[in-house]
């Protein structure tokens, strides 16, 4: 029975968590999010260097949460709070934490000017489509058909006009040294979305520039679908449209399109594979 | 002693005060402030960065704050109101901010006095009349700002930042101040004793919070006590004074100077200079209004701090207003009505009774 408990991660408690409770609703996904780049951060050996700087969302209840030394800052200024921390302190490893509203929406020139500048900081944006802290209202990211609170039949492009997908925005700009776009709908995708945050705070050590991890979530309650329907809800929808992948490394830019066409690839292959008869399992 | 512009002088006392991070948009009469910081700052070990915007500007000094440097920003009135919402967060976060405004003329009392954002707050303002007062109260600022960790706006003019006098910029001495143990470094973090910033009267979990309710009335309480002992005023020839004049920054240094000439003259003027206009000195103008027959106030804009001097006054004495409107063609807050001929006839009017002269027009308009 303990080894079954100990391989239950949810009861494990990351390093840089105070306390396991939370002020988010069911099938929220930015407490997974939120368990991704802390354990990022330990298992880099970062955490006696690491400041925090979050916005304004549920997410903000996090300040409070974790173990990190934080400046809580307003709706979408933090790229620009945590660009006089890492000026006066370039040694610290400094993040912000803010959602799609926060970002996207109020602070969209803070955070283009801030990669922009090439600020040795990371910022991370939980892309969840809509402004889940004040019940479902459209975002700058929400998609096209996403019904929420004012937007009552659907995001209409004509009407409401088209999403912005930030992490394009932000790798066509030289000061951007990293960028990706993660997701926490299945277990494979939170390892992967940790591996990046991992490729972020590294690139952000190196003093390479501005690093940016968005993360998809999920948001039930400001989608208005039952909470277990999250996950699938999220990867069917915005995720169609803020595809996950790397859309910056090494100075190479992968646009979100050929990160779509790339998935439509693998999917070809996977079913030619499987027609043929299975996938080879030397092959990986 | 050396010959200097009043922004050069502002940035030099600044760095002499120790501030060691500065982020601003050009915007005039402020532009030569950001040019000083932006050249002298890194040699002395500091940053200033040409923000973006004067959102982002303030953003920045927050976070420099945060971490326990000695940050400012600054801009003249127009671009401190895009900054307001700031003001009032930090003064909630409880962070030493210090803010220059290189003022259009004297527009900005009440944006500076009444706490120009949302919230109960307000933050000491500092008005000196000339560089050499500026030059300290640049450093006091830097001091108030510590001392009490609020935001402290230092308020010029385009008189003040452009104007060149003879100024000694040595590091002030000050009362020692208590340490930081505040600011965020990031060695606390995984601790369990990492610390937060925050203007919402949260601690982490699992300490005692107090609350945002109980957070914004400590606030006030510390105002309170910051409006009980720090009141700054200058007065003169107020024993037998029937008019007196009040007055603030570099008008309220010509005010000075046409009534110490009227005095020589003999008429029975006195004057007031408040140099902190929030906490705004009641107690002196009630005191000076005390038997005299009127009270006038010469501000370059249409009247604000009148408001104070009537609560200061409190009836004692009928409050006329002798300043008005006037500025270039530009709007930048140099107009024709600063000079002391047309102020003393302006002075002389109220005194005798008579007629107030009309404002004068800049003959330069676009």
């Amino acid at each position: 029975m303990t080894s079954v408990e100990m391989r239950q991660v949810g009861k494990k408690l990351p390093e840089l968590l105070l306390t396991q409770e939370h002020h988010m609703c069911p099938g929220c996904g930015e407490p997974l999010a939120l368990r991704g780049y802390l354990e990022a951060i330990t298992e880099l050996g970062m955490a006696s260097r690491a400041i925090g700087v979050a916005g304004i969302g549920c997410y903000t209840s996090f300040s409070m949460t974790m173990d990190v030394d934080l400046v809580q800052a307003l709706h979408g200024r933090a790229p620009s709070v945590a660009t006089g921390v890492k000026r006066m302190r370039p040694d610290s490893i400094v993040f912000t934490v803010q959602g799609d509203g926060d970002m996207v929406n109020e602070g969209l020139q803070e955070v283009l000017h801030t990669a922009a500048r090439g600020e040795n900081v990371t910022c991370i944006l939980l892309n969840n489509g809509v402004f889940g802290e004040t019940g479902g209202h459209m975002t700058a990211t929400s998609v096209i058909g996403q019904r929420t609170k004012n937007s009552l039949e659907g995001r209409d492009a004509q009407y409401h006009g088209y999403p912005i997908l930030i992490g394009d925005l932000i790798a066509r700009l030289e000061g951007a040294a990293y960028v990706a776009r993660g997701s926490v709908h299945n277990a494979g995708a939170v390892a992967r979305t940790k591996r990046m945050f991992k490729r972020a705070f590294q690139a952000q050590e190196r003093k390479e520039g501005f690093t940016f991890v968005e993360v998809l979530t999920m948001c039930p309650t400001g989608w208005f679908i039952p909470t277990l329907e999250g996950p699938d809800y999220m990867n069917e929808t915005l995720g169609e449209v803020h595809i996950m992948g790397e859309l910056k490394v090494d100075g190479v830019v992968r646009t979100t399109e050929e990160l779509h066409d790339e998935n439509v690839r693998k999917a070809h292959e996977m079913e030619q594979a499987l027609a043929r008869g299975g996938i080879d399992d030397h092959h990986d | 002693m050396k010959l200097m512009e009043g922004s050069e002088a502002i940035a030099e006392a600044a760095i002499a005060a120790g501030c060691k991070f500065f982020a601003g948009y050009p915007m005039t009469p402020f532009t030569e402030l950001l040019e000083h910081f932006a050249r002298r700052l890194p040699d002395s070990g500091g940053v200033c960065v040409n923000a973006e915007s004067e959102l982002e500007a303030v953003g920045m000094a927050w976070g420099a704050l945060a971490v326990g440097e000695r940050a400012a920003t600054g801009s003249t009135g127009q671009g401190l109101s895009l900054m307001q919402e700031s003001f009032s967060e930090i003064t909630l976060a409880e962070l030493p901010l210090v803010i220059f405004n290189m003022a259009r003329g004297q527009q900005d009392y009440f944006q500076s006095t009444r706490g120009g954002g949302h919230g109960d707050y307000r933050h000491i303002v500092l008005a000196p009349m000339d560089i050499g007062e500026a030059v300290a109260h640049t450093q006091l600022a830097f001091h108030l700002a510590d001392k009490w960790r609020t935001p402290v706006l230092v308020y010029g003019d385009y008189l003040l930042a452009h104007v060149q006098e003879a100024v000694d910029v040595t590091p002030m001495e000050f009362a020692p101040l208590p340490a930081k143990d505040w600011a965020v470094d990031g060695t606390l973090t995984g601790t369990g004793d990492s610390r937060i910033v925050s203007p919402l009267g949260f601690d982490k979990a699992g300490r005692p919070s107090e609350g945002i309710e109980n957070h914004l009335r400590a606030i006030v309480a510390k105002q309170d006590r910051i409006a009980a002992e720090e009141v700054r005023v200058e007065s003169g020839f107020l024993d037998d004074a029937e008019t007196v004049i009040v007055a603030f920054g570099p008008p309220g240094k010509f005010v000075k100077y046409v009534v110490n000439a009227l005095r020589a003259e003999g008429e029975k003027i006195g004057y007031v200079r408040p140099i902190t206009l929030w906490p705004f000195p009641y107690e002196a103008v009630a005191a000076a209004s005390e038997g005299v027959a009127r009270v006038g106030v010469f501000e370059l804009c249409a009247g604000q701090m009148i408001d104070d001097v009537r609560l200061g006054v409190l009836g004692r004495a009928p409050v006329t207003f002798i300043g008005g409107i006037s500025t270039d063609g530009s709007g930048f807050g140099v107009g024709p009505l600063l000079d002391v001929e047309l102020i003393r006839a302006r002075i002389l009017a109220l005194h005798r009774d008579e007629p107030m002269p009309p404002l004068p027009h800049n003959e330069r308009q676009f």
